[in-house]
Formats: C-alpha cells, sequence, structure tokens
C-alpha cells in the first residue's frame, strides 16, 4: 500500500544529482568503450578480438536505442518526468557506439581497403539497411542541440520520429547478418514490438499526417 | 500471533527455470554485452581457463603417437592452442563461437561408436579405442578456412578417410558418402531447442563425392596439437576437408555411409542459394552476405596486429583443382 501510494506521487530529482547521474553515464560508456579497446589491443578479447569489438559495440548500439525508446513510456508510468533529462544523451550514445561499431568493421574488419568498404555497403542489404540507420542517428544526433531545435521548428519532431525507423533498421542488420533466424536478435524484435505497440496511437499519426492536427494528447 | 507466510506468488514446478536455460545463463548475460568482468579475468590466463569454471568439466587430453612430416603441411603460423579451441562453430552446443568451449566436457566421447556402412562390401564398426590405434596416425597442418571469412592454421592428427574407406571395400556402385554427427539431445542441447541451436534440423549431416573423399588430403582427424581432439573441435572423430568452407568438416562422427545419390548437407538444406554441396573455397564467388576475396587470418596478436589476406581457389591446395575440371564452379559452389 505504501509503495502504491509512494509511486502515486511524481519524483523528482535535484538539478545536483541530475548532474551526478549523468556524469557516472558518461563515465560508465566511456570507460566500457576504451577497455574493449585496451583488451582488444592486448589480445585478452576471445580468439577473435575483431569479431568481440563488433559484436558487442553493435549490441549496445542497439541496447541504447532500446533503452532511448523506453525512456518516455516509463518516464509517464511511475511517473518521473524527470528522467526524459536523460533521454537525449542516452540517444547520442546509441549513436557514439553504432559509430564505433562502423570504424570498428572500417579498421580492422576490412582494414581500410576503401573500395571493398563501398561495394559492401552497396552490395550486401544487411550493410546497407545497417548504414542507413548509422546515417539517420547522426542526423538525430547533430540536430540534437536545443539551438538547433528550436531553429528547426516543428521539422524537429517530424525529423526525430525517425528513431521508429531507425529501430526497425537496426534490428533488420541485426538479424540479417546472422547466419541463422533463431537467434538473440529475436529478442530484441520483441521488446521493440512491445515499444511500438505502447505508441500506436502517435504511430498511426505520424503515418497518417492529416489527422495530426486531431491529436490532443501531448508529444512525448 | 504471527501471520502464516503465504507466497503472493504462486509458484509451480512449472516456473522452475529450464535446466537448458539456467545452463545458458553465462551466455545470455554475455549477449546482453557484459564481457567487460569475463574479458579481464581471462587475460590473466593460462592455456586451459575456459576449463577452470564450476560448470565445466575438464577434459583430459591424451597425447598421441604420429609422424610428423608430411608433404601436404604448411609451415605457415599456426594459430595458437587456445584460440582454436576457443573459438569454434559447433551449433549443438550453440551459436555463439564461446558456446562449444564452454559446454566442452558434457559430450561423452568414451565409449563410442563410428560404423561404416551403406554400399560396402565388409560394413566396420570402430569403438573409441580403434578410432587412435586401427590406422597409422600422422600430423597434417592444414590452412582451415571458414564460409564467415576467418581463417586459422591448426596441426591435425589422424588418417586419410581413404583408409578407413578401403577397409570396408567399397562396392563399384558407392559415388557418394554421406556423413553424420552423434544425434542425442540429452548431451546436446542446441538438438533439444531451437533457440540454442539455431533452429538446424539435426542430426547434421554432411557430404562428399567418393572422388573427394578418396582424396589424399581428405583427413579423419581424432587429434590437434599432439593430443586427442577437445569436444569443442569434434571429438572423438571428425572430417576435415581443407580446400573446402569449414562447415564441411563435420564433427563428431558416428557414421559414415556410401552411397549411389548425392547425400543431403545441413547448411545446404537450411539455405541452398547461399551454400552449396560442393563449398569449395572459391574467392570469386561470394556468400550472398559477404565477400569472399579475402579473409581475416587468426594467428596471434590484438587488434592491431589482424592479417587480412587474399583468399586462394581451393584455400591454396591446387591438387584437387583436377576433381573439378569441366565444372563450372560458379554453378556448382
Amino acid at each position: 500500500m505504501v509503495l502504491s501510494r509512494l509511486l502515486k506521487k511524481p519524483f523528482a530529482l535535484s538539478p545536483k544529482s541530475v548532474t551526478g547521474i549523468k556524469v557516472a553515464i558518461h563515465v560508465a560508456i566511456l570507460f566500457h568503450i576504451a577497455a574493449l579497446f585496451y583488451l582488444g589491443v592486448t589480445d585478452n578479447l576471445g580468439a577473435d578480438p575483431v569479431k568481440s569489438l563488433l559484436h558487442t559495440t553493435g549490441n549496445w548500439a542497439v541496447n541504447m536505442l532500446m533503452i532511448t525508446l523506453l525512456v518516455s513510456p516509463v518516464a509517464k508510468w511511475i511517473p518521473f518526468p524527470g528522467l526524459m533529462r536523460f533521454r537525449r544523451m542516452l540517444g547520442i550514445y546509441s549513436f557514439v557506439y553504432a559509430l564505433v561499431h562502423f570504424a570498428t568493421y572500417c579498421a580492422f574488419e576490412i582494414q581500410f581497403d576503401w573500395s571493398l568498404i563501398t561495394s559492401e555497403i552497396v552490395k550486401r542489404p544487411y550493410i546497407t539497411v545497417g548504414f542507413t540507420a548509422l546515417l539517420m542517428l547522426l542526423a538525430l544526433t547533430v540536430t540534437s542541440p536545443n539551438a538547433i531545435r528550436r531553429r528547426l521548428g516543428a521539422r524537429w519532431q517530424s525529423l526525430h520520429n525517425s528513431i521508429y525507423l531507425i529501430g526497425i533498421l537496426a534490428l533488420l542488420h541485426y538479424t540479417w547478418s546472422q547466419k541463422t533466424l533463431f537467434g538473440d536478435s529475436l529478442f530484441y524484435w520483441a521488446i521493440l514490438a512491445v515499444l511500438l505497440v505502447i505508441r500506436r496511437d502517435r504511430l498511426i499519426s505520424i503515418v497518417t499526417p492529416g489527422r495530426q492536427r486531431q491529436r490532443k494528447r501531448p508529444t512525448i | 500471533m504471527p501471520k502464516p507466510f503465504r507466497p503472493s506468488v504462486k509458484l509451480t514446478e512449472n516456473d522452475v527455470t529450464d535446466e537448458s536455460v539456467y545452463r545458458q545463463r553465462r551466455q545470455l548475460l554475455k549477449s546482453m554485452g557484459f564481457i567487460g568482468a569475463s574479458a579481464l579475468l581471462s587475460s590473466s590466463a593460462t592455456a586451459d581457463w575456459f576449463w577452470e569454471d564450476d560448470d565445466k568439466k575438464k577434459q583430459v587430453l591424451k597425447p598421441l603417437s604420429f609422424s610428423e612430416s608430411s608433404e601436404f603441411s604448411t609451415d605457415e603460423k599456426l594459430t595458437p592452442f587456445e584460440k582454436a579451441t576457443s573459438y569454434n562453430n559447433f551449433y549443438e552446443f550453440g551459436t555463439d563461437k564461446s558456446d562449444p568451449a564452454d559446454h566442452a566436457g558434457e559430450l561423452v566421447t568414451d565409449p563410442w561408436t563410428l560404423k561404416v556402412d551403406g554400399l560396402v562390401e565388409k560394413p566396420i564398426t570402430l569403438d573409441a579405442a580403434a578410432l587412435t590405434s586401427k590406422f597409422a596416425l600422422e600430423e597434417r597442418i592444414y590452412r582451415l578456412r571458414c564460409v564467415e571469412a576467418w581463417s586459422m592454421v591448426i596441426p591435425w592428427i589422424g588418417f586419410e578417410l581413404a583408409s578407413l574407406l578401403k577397409a570396408a571395400r567399397p562396392l563399384s556402385s558407392a559415388r557418394y558418402v554421406a556423413v553424420q554427427t552423434l544425434y542425442d539431445p540429452s548431451q546436446m542441447p542446441g538438438q533439444k531447442s531451437r533457440f540454442v541451436g539455431g533452429g538446424i534440423d539435426y542430426p547434421y549431416v554432411e557430404g562428399l563425392r567418393m572422388d573427394e573423399a578418396m582424396h589424399p588430403l581428405t583427413l579423419m582427424a581424432v587429434g590437434i596439437y599432439g593430443k586427442t581432439l577437445p569436444t569443442q573441435n569434434g571429438a572423438p572423430i571428425r572430417l576435415v576437408t581443407p580446400w573446402k568452407y569449414g562447415f564441411k568438416s563435420i564433427k563428431s562422427i558416428v557414421r559414415v555411409t556410401l552411397t549411389d545419390k548425392q547425400p543431403p548437407t545441413t547448411w545446404n538444406r537450411l539455405a541452398p542459394q547461399e551454400y552449396g554441396f560442393y563449398a569449395n573455397v572459391n574467392p570469386a564467388v561470394a556468400h550472398p552476405r559477404w565477400s569472399q576475396a579475402s579473409e581475416r587470418r587468426i594467428t596471434t596478436g590484438g587488434l592491431l596486429s589482424q592479417d587480412r589476406i587474399p583468399t586462394q581457389p581451393f584455400n591454396g591446395y591446387k591438387e584437387v583443382a583436377s576433381l573439378y575440371e569441366g565444372m563450372d564452379l560458379r554453378k556448382w559452389y
């Protein structure tokens, strides 16, 4: 009883703890990436350090994307509006992991054979969709500062609605890169499906823009 | 008076975590990406760090006696033992490369029975002891090229498949050799669950044309690095066809059957447009999802010393080219 009463009251965080949590997230993620490279260079990342690095960074790009999409529903349920203050940085770290993933592919898997990199991006559908997702994440990242957001006005929201498409492309890239269908990527599809179902009203209004004006609920 | 304890959630037998899930807990954690701590632990490792886990039964690898020099051996730099025995595709134990080593020891390889039957005059049955004693063993240092575009250099110990087939006296009607891995879901978690085994139809089967099977390069391996095979590498006996992609080199064999028809092969059955019956290493024929023109050689060294080298036709084993004269290798990939 006490717990449910507690949960009805919105959670709040002091500006100090927001900063503290943000610093902790920065440190944890940057340490994770640095540790991966350190272990890779010293040959302590399994038999094939290139594959370990590729899979781990790819996995974490998807993890961060899912966590980012989870922020607003969770903030609403608890309710804990302050959680929204972490969403942008989590989204940007999804891009950072994806960028490290792509850089690992270029530098260590293909070893800077640019003609091979280009032809693989064009020829292999799973790489094409993964690369597309990366470019879209880049677009969202560079438009994330408040100043740019204000300048873009309503167009900012429609641009950032592409996060749902990025989620689908990223998982397509993941599943397609596996030799068999039955694998970890199926769990991610289940999570994404739930995240999209939660937003079904919103997604319907995105794909049918005529009805957008009737929407009464605030944008989350 | 104290209230009697009533669990708010009623649990039944059905709620008990399935053993296969429990056994996979590490893999589940790993697949979530928390590799940092375990990787740190392994850095202080000795050769057999992966057997020190509480779940993992220690494997006893017996030294073998064998002749060392072979005209077929390469003098390229060997892949270290720890890498060759911790990075394996053996979906019967899980689809992750580290799964087979993690489940090493769960497979009983003695007693074992290998049967040679089908179109032969004299069917043979070999027990575990006979696998390493019936034929003279020799070491063959071969390149192993995986269809996933990585490669290793491995010192196998074994005998030619030809010796085994000759002992069974093949009939003239025999044109193909079908080879089968053990089917035992109680020992192989991948055969029990589609999510562990990648959704493959088990038992794993492979096949060779008779002339491929009789080629002196084609080896039945019972050991690596001077000792008997670890489970993850296909104990107690496996095939090695060094000019073909690794998935042709079927592991933990229980049956070799001579037939007059081309036998089904596992990966070809799963994805015929990606994996052919022949599966000869061919840099000119790309896999639909990656180029086969080059490969990454796994030996020693970390990220900065990774070698990408051009892939050779037939993985550099030119002596087999005559087997395929007149065949369009783009069509018969």
